[in-house]
């Protein structure tokens, strides 16, 4: 059997508030396989996105150690780590994160600065990406001349556009209407399913965890 | 898309705001430029003083006249070239609003020897050395009071009792930026003979030596010379190089431009509250947006650039309004000036010093109001910053 994608070891996260430590995450042991979609559940507060920003590398753990594609995120110092994410990962947010001065092909190129792409180059991968969520057509526009799911799928693009080994999405559909989430999840299934994306999701909404092949719960800060 | 498109991008973001900011600083900016075109207006004498000469002048203070006749001793001090001296006339042009322009009686057979500078036709030189009367006025004094060649100008004397009367028989031209065009000269034996027949007592006095060297990196040793020639006479001098005598006068003034320049310093400071303020209010706005920014992969030099490159486009954007204001406001100054107060500044100009100064408190300004932007945002936290978000 092959190696997972993501290992999780009995990690624990707290936060200190007022000198004192307050637990979120306690002897979390996970491991993703490559190709599979994830999706974490629980109610709010119970540490679904700190799992998701530990895996992401953009948090660390207290304790315990989390590998990602053979990488001990732990031996990374913060710029290392920065260079690793612009690698490996893409972030899907809940409020879409787009910078609202640059078109959709603009947000899309964005991660592509960070590549030794050239202009046209980058150009050339974003309108890919962007035709691959089905916004061809919407590449000149701003993010608010788009509506909340057209948006998401700009994210979405951006994502992608670097090839990432890992997909994390917090909540993709929690800002947005019935068909817009439809929308949004059948994106994410097509990208799990059609292009092997390994996929972590946190959702607390049970139709969205339907579209994945795993289902994880949390419930104050430890998987049941 | 490149990091300097979402610079452009960001800084017209909050167009009002950033518009305002422009405008303060260039309003800062040109109030800074026109001090400091003040500040070297006052320096202009000193700036326009020669390395070769020499000002002889009474010990005790430049009041006290010296005798024509110690000219010839000066004269003989192994070192000096030429001599000439001058005499301050002190009088009215119509009125005392029009008088306000420097009026000397001059030794005119060496006065252009030793002020090569003030560049004079040669035909209008040897009218003015033939004709007792005749006077020489610079170019910019001329255009002020509307003179010409051949003007007859009457003047009330208010140190030396009557009415004078001088043809102007010449107008010179600065062989510099920084030459004095209002100096209005004439005969020094013109004032003299006259003296002669209505208070011989005050004749045969001159009010300083203006005295050429052949050598001036041996200025302090001819000067130490005269003065050890006329040490324990009726008339002791105090000799001195053009410069330092010119700064005596700008001396005179010291609380007034250290005033100006502790003005200077405050605008500078306003400036760059104005800048911080606009930067500091933007970062905060944009947190989550660098939170974003670092979760794709940006590191901190990525967000000091965007941070400091918006922070000195909005500078350079106020400072160039600034500098490109400041001559058309100078200009206005500068009229409005010789119009209240004659030539009380005869070299009004923007400097290249002054512009260079403005360009570069634009930019320091600039980096300097992104320092606190730029530490916010990159010892932000990811998770801190995105929470902020929704």
């Amino acid at each position: 059997m092959a190696d997972p994608l993501i290992e999780v070891k009995e990690v624990y996260k707290s936060y200190r508030r007022a000198s004192m430590d307050i637990p979120v995450l306690e002897n979390i042991s996970l491991s993703v396989s490559a190709g599979e979609f994830l999706a974490l559940m629980g109610p709010s507060g119970s540490g679904k996105t700190t799992l998701l920003n530990l895996i992401a590398g953009i948090d660390r753990p207290t304790r315990g150690e989390i590998r990602v594609a053979g990488t001990s995120l732990g031996e990374l110092n913060e710029s290392d780590l920065a260079r690793w994410r612009s690698r490996h990962i893409g972030f899907v947010f809940q409020f879409y994160n787009l910078l609202p001065v640059l078109t959709a092909l603009e947000n899309v190129a964005l991660p592509l600065l960070l590549t030794p792409l050239s202009k046209k180059e980058r150009r050339e991968h974003a309108e890919v990406a962007l035709k691959v969520v089905g916004l061809g057509d919407r590449m000149g526009h701003l993010p608010r001349q788009l509506s909340g799911g057209q948006e998401q799928r700009v994210a979405i693009a951006r994502a992608i556009v670097t090839d990432p080994t890992l997909l994390v999405a917090d909540e993709p559909t929690g800002d947005l209407d019935k068909n817009s989430a439809e929308e949004v999840l059948n994106l994410l299934s097509r990208l799990n399913k059609e292009f092997s994306k390994t996929i972590v999701m946190v959702t607390h909404d049970p139709r969205a965890a339907e579209r994945a092949a795993v289902v994880r719960n949390l419930d104050k800060g430890v998987l049941v | 898309m490149e990091l300097f498109n979402l610079i452009f991008k960001n800084a017209l973001r909050h167009k009002l705001r950033t518009f305002l900011t422009v405008v303060g600083v260039a309003i800062a900016i040109l109030a800074f430029s026109l001090i400091q075109t003040v500040l070297s207006a006052w320096h202009a004498g000193v700036e326009a003083s020669a390395p070769d000469r020499l000002i002889t002048r009474h010990a005790v203070s430049i009041v006290f006249p010296l005798p024509v006749a110690d000219r010839e001793s000066i004269r003989a001090v192994p070192g000096v070239a030429e001599v000439s001296y001058a005499h301050w006339f002190g009088g009215i042009y119509v009125d005392e609003r029009h008088s306000q322009f420097p009026q000397f009686a001059v030794d005119a057979e060496t006065w252009f020897t030793v002020y090569p500078e003030m560049v004079i036709q040669p035909d209008e030189k040897a009218t003015f050395l033939r004709e007792r009367n005749a006077a020489i006025v610079g170019e910019k004094l001329a255009r002020q009071q509307g003179w010409k060649v051949g003007d007859t100008i009457r003047m009330r004397g208010m140190l030396y009792p009557g009415d004078w009367d001088f043809v102007i028989r010449g107008i010179y031209q600065g062989a510099q930026k920084t030459t004095d065009e209002t100096w209005f000269v004439f005969h020094w034996k013109y004032l003299d003979e006259r003296l002669r027949q209505i208070e011989p007592w005050r004749s045969g006095n001159v009010g300083w030596y203006t005295v050429k060297i052949a050598d001036p990196s041996r200025s302090g040793e001819v000067a130490r010379a005269i003065d050890q020639r006329f040490q324990n006479s009726i008339a002791e001098t105090l000799t001195e190089t053009e410069k330092a005598f010119q700064l005596e006068f700008v001396a005179m003034s010291g609380a007034i431009l250290t005033a100006l320049k502790i003005v200077s310093i405050v605008i500078i400071g306003v400036i760059l509250a104005v800048l911080s303020n606009t930067m500091a209010m933007t970062s905060r706005e944009r947190l989550p947006e660098y939170a974003s920014l670092k979760t794709l992969g940006f590191g901190t030099r990525h967000l000091v650039f965007v941070i400091a490159g918006e922070s000195i486009l909005i500078a350079a954007a106020g400072g160039g309004l600034g500098i490109l204001l400041t001559f058309p406001v100078t200009a206005f100054f500068a009229k409005l000036l010789a119009d209240l107060a004659g030539a009380l500044f005869p070299v009004f100009e923007v400097g290249r010093t002054t512009i260079l100064a403005c360009a570069l408190i634009a930019f320091g300004v600039g980096l300097g109001a992104s320092i606190f932007p730029s530490w916010r945002a990159s010892s932000l936290s990811i998770a801190e910053g995105l929470r902020r978000i929704g």
